[in-house]
């Protein structure tokens, strides 16, 4: 691990003023650390966030939540009112990690923790997202979680978030402070797609700072359900998720919502499957051709071909569980 | 032998001795012993597969802040290339001797520094440039480098004529089974800390046992074994990983003779998995031919799999063909194939878990084929003798483990069609293995000395890997001396008390047990004698010839979701046949530990290389599978009454066989959920997922 400094900061305007050359924000460090040890990131100066006076989730006028960037994973999974309002963050949040992470890890950081692909988390091997214009490894090597739909030349990762999924469901808005001022994000434009530029990783300008996610109201989606297929049971990454929310009034979709985390650089909104389910029949059959709708874009590599099955399984077996009489 | 009964400590449960010290944090490993003036060494690993270094460019890194020097194949002190293993002469532990390159991960240097940050940031940005060569990573039967393994133990078997056999045969299983690398993950990454006193190198080394350790050390600096003390106060597991003389003590002992100063090496997770002992991957083939009765007529097990060409080593998968079963006919061998990759060595049941996958998940194929209860097709071909030796059993339970084990299971109850159980979306399964893992003691030495003040110090250089051997050696110690076991000081784990056996090939307890024992006997002798030294190397000479295992039957239950792929496993039970208990507390907890074993090698583990660069890609626990908490079901362990004729405290050893036949036993039950047969390991949910 190379030397770098450490500084604490209470306020945004000093955090903002600290946050620029090879700074770092810190906020749980569960992924940034990580990745300092083995040698990936490489701050100058560690400007620790996590006690800005970012820690609380409060309602907003319409109806929504806004959840600051320090609330930790733990508190924003256990928070009643996303519990109510918005299950499958809720559920989201704790099919990630593990306990003692998610003690630990913020808002914030999850949005901005980098692809788990082994090449990347080794500066040995090729890598575009690391280190531009040198390759990658995953395309021809072990890619057997790797990207089906949006992926490029240039890189075949995930993103790793169960929360940013669920958040891409329910319409979340970043919120962050640069020293000119505030500004916003929809999550789903939150990261870009990946084309030739996979080191480009969020729309965030240089040394802004995540203040808060905002959830509308008018998303508030008491029927939701986030699923996530894994190797293991706990402490593994998706191989396919689902967040979906879905309303059905006399067997026809009034309303529905499907993101998947496990296939793509970015949360995956399905908006092709949404489009072909709204106002029509709620049925096994029309779930299951939505999600082959949504799934007709998928470019597997020779490795994780099962993901695309595997993701019309899960996109048809979700909806249909949320289709089910209350 | 007289043993004293009034006394009582082997057969009670009782927790661990050194428990409190470890949840309170006062227990000491490897890394934790304050050494004055401590320099830190950090290891640089070739991160090609094959080829010569070119160039280390150590002049770009001394002068970083700290940095003491760098040791590599120019300057490292010269091995003994006779130094070796179990097996013979180990290439594995000439390490920086050349600048071949035999496997990725191989180390090629060693950055010693005053702080373990400051070593580890020079030994990152330390430049290497390689001449690469081609290199071969990929295992399969019939490979052209194929040759027969070493006939220490598990020599192939060829008894009655199986082709003839099989063509009789009304029912036929010829399958393929596949198990992958695996890496012995032990929660404590191997340590070692190394300097001179005087002309003697003193080590505190986290392994499996030190004599042979220090031994083993000796020989790769020159030096007399009497010159070289290797200690070890707590273990944080070994599961093999740590049986041979690991990189950290050779680095760490080199570098403390280079600076002449105390040097600690403390490997990374990452280098725990490139750079210490793996299990080999196996490719195997069973045929196994069988009357319309399910009578066995022939049992044929080939099993391939992979060393390096630095180290010979027997991944005994065949063990258990010429144990579990009679048949007129029975064929073993083993071919080992040497490719470009990290010399494995013993891990987890060595040999017994693959080959009872393989031979497990082929006897229920053949229930299956025959259309029998996959209980009494085991049943129906329990042997009376060893089915290739024609010597008798030491003692066999694994009828009695069968049974018990089917009562408590409810096994019973079980339609044997598959695909016939539902809940929910869930398709259930359950599925059985028996199993067995050989058994025996090593020659050792014990030292008892009645102490002025009543007390009796006992010492071996046996080594607690966190099982429990300190608990049951002072048990047996007390038990064999007749007194309380408050009276009884133990000590193990340092080379310079002299030759022993350790912990390791399920013969840990046994071996010490034995010594001790003896020792005790002397000491309460007719010349009551102050200290008594006991070497059993005669005494296990006189041992009679028998077939000596434990057994065990597992039940396993899974649910398995056609859609997604994933299989949870519900419910395990196993039952054991493993001579006396001598702590039924610990050895239950290590039977179950050895069983989350099997239900991670079915499930999880894996080591995945790059097809291109035959490089490991998921050396971490993140990428490297293990049961995580939630994968593990309520376990019911138990055990048969069992005894081991002969041996001190009738003791079989409980280590290993916890692990085998698990693995077997869940992918049955995938198969009876599921009506897919599972040949290759782990039973990943891309396999399982129907589309």
């Amino acid at each position: 691990m190379k030397e770098f400094a450490y500084r604490r900061v209470t306020e945004i305007r000093d955090a903002l003023a600290a946050g620029h050359g090879g700074a770092r924000y810190l906020g749980g460090g569960t992924n940034l650390v990580d990745l300092m040890k083995c040698g990936v990131e490489t701050p100058t100066q560690l400007v620790d966030v996590r006690f800005l006076p970012l820690g609380e989730i409060r309602e907003t006028p319409d109806g929504g939540l806004a959840i600051g960037a320090t609330t930790t994973n733990s508190d924003l999974a256990a928070h009643p009112e996303v519990r109510r309002r918005y299950p499958a963050l809720s559920q989201a949040v704790l099919a990630g990690a593990s306990g003692q992470l998610r003690n630990m890890a913020t808002v914030g950081g999850n949005l901005m923790q980098r692809t788990r692909c082994a090449y990347f988390a080794d500066p040995s091997q090729a890598c575009n997202k690391r280190d531009p214009g040198s390759g990658c490894a995953a395309i021809r090597g072990a890619h057997h979680n790797h990207a089906v739909l949006g992926w490029s030349p240039s890189c075949v990762a995930t993103h790793a978030s169960d929360m940013a999924v669920a958040l891409a469901a329910f319409d979340a808005v970043v919120r962050y402070e640069t020293l000119d001022g505030g500004a916003e994000i929809p999550l789903e434009r939150f990261y870009p797609p990946v084309g030739d530029t996979p080191e480009r990783e969020t729309e965030l300008p240089a040394g802004a700072l995540i203040t808060e996610v905002v959830l509308p109201g008018s998303a508030v989606a008491p029927r939701s359900r986030y699923r996530k297929v894994r190797e293991r049971a706990s402490y593994a990454f998706a191989t396919v998720s689902v967040a979906a929310h879905l309303e059905v009034s006399r067997g026809t979709v009034r309303s529905v919502r499907i993101a998947l985390g496990g296939v793509a650089s970015r949360p995956w909104r399905a908006r092709a499957a949404e489009s072909f389910l709204l106002d029509g029949p709620a049925t096994a059959d029309r779930f299951r051709a939505a999600a082959e709708t949504e799934l007709a874009a998928a470019a597997p590599l020779p490795g994780n071909g099962y993901k695309v099955p595997l993701a019309r399984n899960l996109i048809a077996a979700v909806l249909a569980d949320l289709a089910e009489p209350y | 032998m007289s043993m004293a009964v009034h006394v009582g400590a082997v057969g009670v449960a009782r927790p661990r001795i050194e428990g409190r010290a470890k949840v309170t944090g006062a227990a000491r490993y490897a890394a934790d012993e304050p050494i004055p003036d401590l320099a830190y060494g950090a290891l640089v690993l070739a991160t090609v597969a094959r080829g010569r270094v070119r160039d280390i460019d150590v002049a770009s890194v001394r002068d970083m802040p700290g940095v003491l020097g760098v040791i590599d194949h120019t300057n490292a002190p010269r091995l003994n290339p006779e130094a070796g293993n179990f097996f013979g002469p180990d290439g594995g532990l000439r390490l920086l001797q050349d600048d071949l390159i035999p496997h990725a991960g191989r180390p090629i240097a060693l950055v010693v520094a005053e702080t373990p940050e400051q070593a580890r940031a020079a030994a990152q940005a330390l430049p290497v440039t390689y001449d690469e060569q081609p290199h071969d990573t990929r295992l399969f039967a019939g490979h052209p480098a194929g040759r027969p393994a070493l006939t220490l133990f598990d020599a192939p078997a060829d008894i009655g004529d199986v082709d003839a056999e099989l063509a009789a045969s009304a029912v036929v299983v010829d399958e393929r089974y596949g198990t992958p690398e695996e890496n012995c993950s032990a929660m404590e990454p191997h340590s070692a800390t190394a300097w001179w006193e005087g002309d003697r190198l003193e080590a505190v080394d986290s392994n499996q046992g030190p004599f042979q350790i220090a031994f083993t050390l000796a020989t790769l600096f020159h030096l007399p074994p009497e010159r070289v003390r290797v200690r070890v106060d707590h273990i944080g597991g070994g599961f093999g990983g740590k049986t041979m003389c690991g990189p950290q003590l050779i680095l760490a002992a080199m570098a403390a003779t280079r600076f002449g100063r105390p040097v600690r090496v403390t490997l990374t997770r990452a280098e725990v998995f490139l750079a210490t002992a793996q299990r080999p991957a196996t490719d195997q083939r069973i045929r196994i031919g069988a009357d319309a009765d399910g009578r066995l007529r022939a049992i044929h097990h080939d099993a391939t799999y992979e060393i390096s060409p630095l180290a010979e080593y027997i991944e005994g998968c065949t063990e258990l063909t010429k144990t579990l079963y009679a048949a007129p006919a029975i064929r073993t061998a083993l071919t080992v194939v040497p490719l470009d990759i990290l010399p494995p060595y013993s891990m987890r049941a060595p040999g017994a878990a693959p080959g009872s996958f393989a031979l497990e998940s082929a006897m229920d194929e053949l229930a299956e084929r025959v259309g029998l209860d996959p209980l009494e097709l085991r049943l129906r071909n329990e042997p009376g003798v060893g089915p290739v030796s024609g010597l008798p059993f030491s003692s066999r339970n694994l009828v009695a483990c069968l049974r018990e084990g089917a009562r408590r299971f409810g096994w019973a109850s079980r339609d044997h069609r598959p695909r016939m159980r539902r809940a929910g979306p869930l398709l259930i399964g359950t599925g059985l293995a028996a199993t067995s893992f050989s058994t025996g003691a090593f020659p050792s030495t014990a030292t008892i000395t009645a102490e002025p003040d009543g007390t009796f110090t006992v010492a071996i250089a046996a080594a607690d890997l966190g099982t429990g051997a300190r608990t049951a050696l002072t048990a047996i110690a007390a038990d064999a001396l007749a007194v309380g076991t408050d009276r009884i000081r133990l000590r193990i784990s340092d080379s310079a008390i002299g030759p022993a056996w350790g912990a390791g090939g399920s013969r840990g307890t046994a071996s010490w047990a034995w010594a001790i024992t003896e020792a005790a006997a002397k000491i309460r002798g007719p010349e009551r004698p102050m200290t008594a030294t006991v070497d059993t190397t005669q005494l296990l000479g006189d041992l009679a010839s028998r077939e000596r295992h434990a057994f065990s039957a597992v039940f396993a239950e899974v649910g398995v979701d056609p859609a997604t792929g994933e299989v949870r496993v519900r419910r395990l039970l196993g039952m054991f046949a493993v001579g006396r208990v001598i702590n039924p507390l610990m050895a239950r907890s290590q039977v179950i530990g050895g069983m989350i074993g099997g239900l991670s090698m079915a499930l999880h583990e894996e080591g995945v290389r790059d097809p291109v660069t035959g490089r490991h890609v998921n050396a971490d626990f993140a990428g490297y599978h293990i049961a995580a908490h939630a994968d593990v079901p309520d376990i019911e362990a138990d055990f048969v009454p069992d005894d081991e004729p002969g041996v001190p405290w009738g003791i079989k050893g409980v280590g290993e066989i916890g692990n085998v036949g698990t693995a077997a036993a869940i992918a049955n039950a995938v198969w009876h959920a599921t009506g897919v047969r599972q040949r290759h390991l782990p039973i990943r949910l891309d396999r399982v997922l129907e589309s």
